[in-house]
């Protein structure tokens, strides 16, 4: 039995059925056939219990969502004093809580960045960054990445890959152009035109499995949409709040940007909440008609005390500085795994906490995360690119945990590639 | 699993501090690494810049917490930094040590995380102090000072801070702790993450250091009895006696509390002491004195480190500005007689004996007070009876012939200069002499099989350890830039340290060789 106060299931068995039958079926019966059986049940750290009791280190993260790791005591204990007087708000009215986060996000942002809007969530933040580059500039192309990842709603949904919006009829492809990512000459084709609204940018591209920008690349995008007037939007959801050592992945590119969105890890993973930070210039439309964006749920207050914990602690210097020792080592870890398996374990993508592991083989990542998951580690592989494992380390941890993560990794890389291996001679 | 209220009653600043324990876990991780050669580089360049801020945090601390002396906190700042860099140089705490002969490989082992808690008394001092131990053996420190000294306190830890990162040290090998308090502490010292506790401060900070579950070195407190015997020189003794009370108005506690003198030579040696400096009290004088500085049943922390001017000022006796000792006569050493207490202040409690052996007696029961385990003070030529004192009063250093705030205190003796005076078993404490490097270090052997036939091979050279090669930890720049790039753009470069001021390094250099020449040559061994 087990009884979690307000429901219980009778087994995980029980638990996997009814997922099935009232919630997603095809997405339960995916993690089955992946050899991952995951049911998370109790979370604390940056570990996660299934609901059999095995423990599991999280290197996933939610993407970014549990940088502080699971149930944070700091945000948690930020959260619950705040509901003894704070609830979701009213958001129609200058908010206590609204005002204060959006000031300490201009406070932590790159120069240039001084207004705030809010969304509950990644895509409506997404949105939001798209429609306030249309209202600015008066156009309304806006040139993404291919397989791009900024989340599924309307808008958002059209600059990322066609899997996604296809599917629900939303392609848009002329207004959603797509270049190839590390492509100038493509970006400044799409550019040319001058009917860009905006070019948004994952800082690391996520889902596509963290290629990295060559150095360079970012800036130039940068000069090309000075060149040819359109907004710069950093995607940081995934790359900000400390992860690539810095606060906002984009500050070390030297770029600021017109507009910047964060969401995820923005509150600790307590309570939803997204941010659309804009220069003055982008931030027309809050002047002129401030009801243009509405969301009842944006900005709720509550999500706004934890986020304005989570950005307190990730700002501290001690944490700026545990980033690049957890950074050093698990690079240095990897490094000495792969060279064990050079010609399995291929490259390792990485800037601060944010990395992605290359295989030699076109599902390889699935492997490594089944074989992860049997040793006791959560990572996944990169939806819009397989080979690549998305390895994302909590800002938080200690040295003890990173070495076990690293001891755990190295063993779970070196069973897959005796499994792809042994497969391929039997293929072959 | 925590319960949510036990963390919902973390009171603020403890939650940081926990954060600066683990940063501190991953900076003595890369330090345990280090090799000889970049240890004394690093804790040379942190005592060449303590030491050039020597006055300036002598100034800051008297000024913060009114206690002491400018110019002799200067001398132990002094002390503290290059003083101790200059004692330890050639004490190698770090290269494995080979035993051919028995078979023994000893590999030092670092205690990882410092956690030093600093009195307001001895405030920048022991944070050099503390701060160049910790680095002379590879460990990193958290400083948590005394809330009356913590501005000063705080500031000397980030210049050394940023001097050890500027000479190579990884980052977050000094930090401190802006906002003691009581309960931070206690989170600090209890936290698994804190490797040992070094505290230096009153009781209950000692007793909780004990009690936190975590290893710990903390120290009782002292009260020194002095005993000056007919063998004497008796000019000498009364010079130094005074001088020592003097020293610093007496915050060390090393300083010699009661004077127990023999009858036969008490009038010669007070009438000395008096040329020296100080004012023997009449018996009102005594009794204004006492009802002043003990009048609610406590020694009045107002005293404390004052002037011996002011405080006979405040007490109604009446002295010269240039009285720097008060010496306050009583009969008996009981515990109800408050001047048989500690009184960290320059009043000296005065007390004759018929005879040396008598003498040992009221020393013992000076002890018996407080600072069991502590220090006492013998002027004495009679090897026997310096003898008989050492057996039988029960503390751990006796000093001879000299002051004891800098003799106990391994300043003006061949003990190991130290801010931290370890009281033994007797004293409730875990460390039994000077607080010294080498207890911040433990040992790996390599033990190999006794039987002959089993051969040891040679270990010359074998040394785990290695230079850092860069900033540690490295910047972390985006892989496929690190061939383009290593260090952070510079709009992202952390603001430059205060740590040089105006002066270049050479300079800094030359200022503290010239102080330590003048100023501390009979007080620094080599
Ligand atoms: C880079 C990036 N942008 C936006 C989003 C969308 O966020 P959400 O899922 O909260 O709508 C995601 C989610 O994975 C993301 O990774």
């Amino acid at each position: 039995m087990h009884d979690y106060g307000a429901f219980s299931y009778a087994s995980k068995d029980e638990m996997i059925g009814k997922s099935k039958e009232f919630w997603n079926p095809d997405k339960t019966q995916f993690w089955q056939d992946s050899g991952v059986d995951l049911v998370i049940d109790r979370r604390e750290g940056y570990y996660l219990w299934d609901m059999h009791g095995r423990r599991l280190i999280d290197v996933h993260l939610n993407g970014g969502t549990y940088n502080l790791g699971h149930r944070n005591p700091e945000v948690v204990a930020a959260v619950t004093a705040a509901m003894g007087h704070f609830d979701i708000g009213n958001h129609h009215f200058p908010s206590l809580a609204r005002t204060a986060l959006a000031e300490a996000l201009i406070k932590s942002a790159p120069a240039g960045l001084t207004k705030v809007a809010y969304g509950s969530g990644g895509g409506e933040a997404i949105d939001i960054a798209l429609k306030t580059a249309r209202h600015t500039t008066q156009k309304r192309k806006i040139v993404s990445i291919v397989k791009a990842y900024h989340g599924h709603t309307g808008l958002a949904v059209g600059a990322g890959d066609q899997r996604f919006s296809e599917l629900f009829l939303s392609d848009r492809p002329e207004e959603f152009p797509q270049v190839p990512f590390n492509d100038l000459d493509a970006m400044e084709q799409a550019l040319r035109g001058r009917d860009v609204a905006a070019v948004i940018m994952e800082t690391i591209p996520a889902t596509y499995g963290f290629p990295l920008p060559e150095p360079g690349y970012l800036e130039a995008v940068k000069a090309l949409c000075e060149r040819y007037d359109a907004l710069y939007i950093a995607d940081e959801v995934q790359t900000g709040l400390m992860r690539t050592g810095e606060m906002w992945g984009i500050t070390k590119h030297g770029i600021s940007p017109d507009i910047l969105v964060t969401g995820k890890g923005i509150s600790g993973g307590i309570y939803p909440i997204s941010a659309v930070l804009m220069s003055e210039r982008a931030a027309g439309w809050l002047r002129e008609d401030g009801f243009g964006h509405m969301s009842t749920f944006g900005g709720a207050e509550l999500g706004c005390i934890a986020a304005l914990k989570t950005l307190e602690i990730c700002g501290r210097p001690e944490v700026r500085t545990m980033v690049h020792y957890i950074s050093d080592l698990m690079q240095s870890g990897l490094a000495d795994i792969q060279r064990d398996y050079p010609d399995w374990f291929t490259g390792v993508r990485a800037n601060g906490v944010v990395m992605g592991l290359e295989f030699n083989h076109p599902q390889g990542a699935k492997y490594v995360m089944k074989h992860l998951y049997e040793t006791g580690v959560w990572a996944i592989f990169s939806t819009l690119d397989p080979t690549v494992l998305q390895f994302k380390p909590g800002i938080l941890l200690t040295p003890a945990l990173a070495e076990e993560i690293l001891d755990r990794t190295e063993v779970a890389i070196g069973k897959a590639c005796a499994e792809v291996r042994g497969r391929g001679r039997r293929v072959r | 699993m925590p319960q949510p209220l036990e963390y919902l009653a973390e009171p603020a600043g403890v939650p940081r501090a926990r954060q600066m324990l683990q940063q501190a876990q991953w900076a003595a991780r890369a330090f345990a690494g280090y090799d000889r050669a970049s240890v004394l580089r690093i804790a040379e360049a942190v005592a060449d810049a303590a030491a050039a801020k020597a006055r300036h945090y002598a100034e800051w601390a008297v000024r913060e917490t009114g206690f002491g002396v400018v110019e002799h906190k200067v001398v132990k700042n002094e002390a503290c930094s290059r003083g101790i860099f200059q004692t330890y140089r050639d004490t190698d705490l770090v290269t494995p040590r080979v035993d051919a002969s028995r078979k023994l490989v000893s590999v030092p082992r670092p205690a990882g995380v410092v956690l030093a808690l600093t009195p307001s008394t001895n405030p920048v001092a022991t944070v050099y102090f503390k701060t160049m131990l910790a680095l002379l053996t590879r460990n990193a420190v958290v400083i948590s000072p005394h809330p009356m000294a913590k501005e000063c306190c705080a500031d000397a830890a980030r210049m050394m801070a940023a001097a050890a990162v500027a000479a190579g040290a990884p980052e977050g090998v000094i930090q401190v702790v802006d906002e003691p308090s009581v309960p931070l502490i206690n989170a600090l010292m209890t936290d698994e993450r804190t490797s040992v506790i070094v505290a230096t401060g009153g009781t209950p900070v000692v007793r909780s250091a004990y009690s936190s579950g975590n290893p710990a070195i903390g120290v009782g407190p002292g009260n020194v009895p002095v005993l000056v015997d007919a063998s004497a020189d008796l000019a000498a003794a009364a010079k130094r006696i005074v001088a020592s009370k003097a020293f610093d108005n007496s915050v060390l506690c090393t300083n010699e509390s009661v004077l127990i003198v023999e009858e036969s030579v008490a009038d010669r040696l007070l009438a000395a002491m008096k040329r020296e400096g100080a004012l023997l009290l009449d018996s009102d004088g005594a009794r204004r004195l006492r009802e002043y500085m003990f009048g609610n049943g406590h020694l009045n922390t107002e005293v404390v480190g004052k002037p011996a001017a002011w405080i006979a000022d405040r007490a109604g006796v009446r002295a010269g500005a240039k009285t720097t000792v008060l010496l306050a006569p009583f009969d008996l050493v009981v515990p109800e007689e408050p001047l048989a207490h500690e009184k960290l202040s320059p009043v000296l409690g005065v007390v004759r004996v018929p005879s040396a052996a008598r003498g040992i007696d009221a020393a013992r029961a000076v002890v018996r007070i407080a600072g069991a385990g502590h220090s006492a003070a013998i002027h004495s030529s009679d090897p026997a009876t310096i003898m008989a004192y050492a057996a039988s009063v029960p503390v751990l250093r006796v000093s001879v012939n000299v002051g004891n705030s800098t003799g106990s205190s391994g300043l003006e003796t061949n003990l190991a200069p130290t801010m931290t005076v370890g009281t033994g078993f007797v004293g409730r404490s875990s460390l039994g002499a000077n607080l010294e490097p080498k207890n911040l270090v433990n040992w790996t052997q390599i033990a190999y099989n006794a039987d002959p036939r089993e051969v040891m091979p040679s270990f010359t050279g074998i040394v785990p350890w290695a230079a850092p090669r860069g900033p540690v930890p490295p910047y972390p720049v985006a892989s496929n830039a690190a061939g383009v790039l290593k260090a952070p753009p510079a709009t992202l470069q952390p603001a430059a340290s205060d740590l040089a001021g105006t002066a270049t390094a050479d300079e800094l250099r030359e200022h503290v060789r010239r102080l330590i020449v003048e100023e501390l040559s009979h007080f620094v061994k080599n």
